[in-house]
């Protein structure tokens, strides 16, 4: 089955890290993920600023690399990053800020691609809320 | 085939970006011309209630983004009457259109009839 993952709840958040853990199962079942979307609080797990104690599991850290693992489409929604500080290097000089932090393997772009993915999947799974 | 997609929108307009990024992805299908319905339930129906005065928060007021909901296409508003009749809302009030009231029953066959959903 081909799946689009929304995530929309930030990287503290414990939905943040059922979609994870769903991604990962999906894959390893078979599955096929044709997006990754993430809208509202979901763009902070896409940071590569959030620093999480060592002893607690760093989410945006095995986002990304699950990700680069897989080469997966990670979109995060531009008008979502923006609002919450979230941006590309491209970004970050736009609008004169002084730091990017949204790096490979994350895209910025727009919610285009979010119907894009509701089009192309054959389920779309949302995490959001706690 | 297309794929129909339904948002539902639960956050009363004034608790934080939700409402506003929910109708964003409502305006974002309208533009690509796709089947889209738009469900107000619990606090997302005090979106619909006239005579919001944002400014008093300092904040911008989502009325005008609801106006553009049929310049964009969008036709398929539907917002819950339990919920509207929980907040003391009466229906002949609301100035979206064309609103359906759905009963609690009708809710579920609504979200039975699009192929996807997003509750914000």
């Amino acid at each position: 089955m081909k799946f689009a993952i929304a995530l929309f709840s930030a990287a503290h958040a414990p939905s943040s890290r059922r979609a994870l853990l769903f991604a990962q199962a999906a894959l390893a079942g078979g599955h096929e993920i044709v997006r990754l979307f993430f809208y509202q609080d979901g763009v902070h797990s896409a940071s590569a600023n959030v620093v999480t104690p060592q002893d607690e599991q760093d989410l945006p850290l095995q986002w990304r690399e699950f990700v680069t693992a897989h080469q997966l489409d990670g979109v995060v929604c531009i008008a979502a990053a923006l609002r919450r500080g979230v941006l590309n290097e491209e970004e970050a000089q736009r609008y004169q800020r002084p730091a990017a932090n949204l790096l490979a393997p994350w895209e910025l772009s727009g919610l285009g691609q979010l119907h894009d993915a509701v089009q192309s999947a054959d389920r779309l799974i949302c995490f959001g809320g706690p | 085939m297309t794929k129909s997609l339904l948002v539902i929108s639960r956050q009363s307009p004034w608790s934080g970006p939700s409402a506003r990024e929910a109708l964003d992805i409502v305006l974002a299908g309208g533009a690509y011309d796709l089947p889209i319905g738009l469900l107000f339930l619990d606090d997302g129906v005090l979106q619909l209630v006239p005579g919001q005065k944002g400014a008093q928060l300092q904040q911008k007021d989502l009325t005008a983004n609801l106006k553009a909901l049929s310049m964009f296409g969008v036709e398929d508003l539907y917002a819950c009457g339990i919920s509207l009749a929980e907040r003391g809302i009466f229906p002949a009030d609301l100035n979206v259109e064309p609103l359906q009231l759905l009963h609690a029953e009708e809710i579920a066959t609504i979200i039975d009839r699009y192929d996807q959903v997003i509750t914000l």
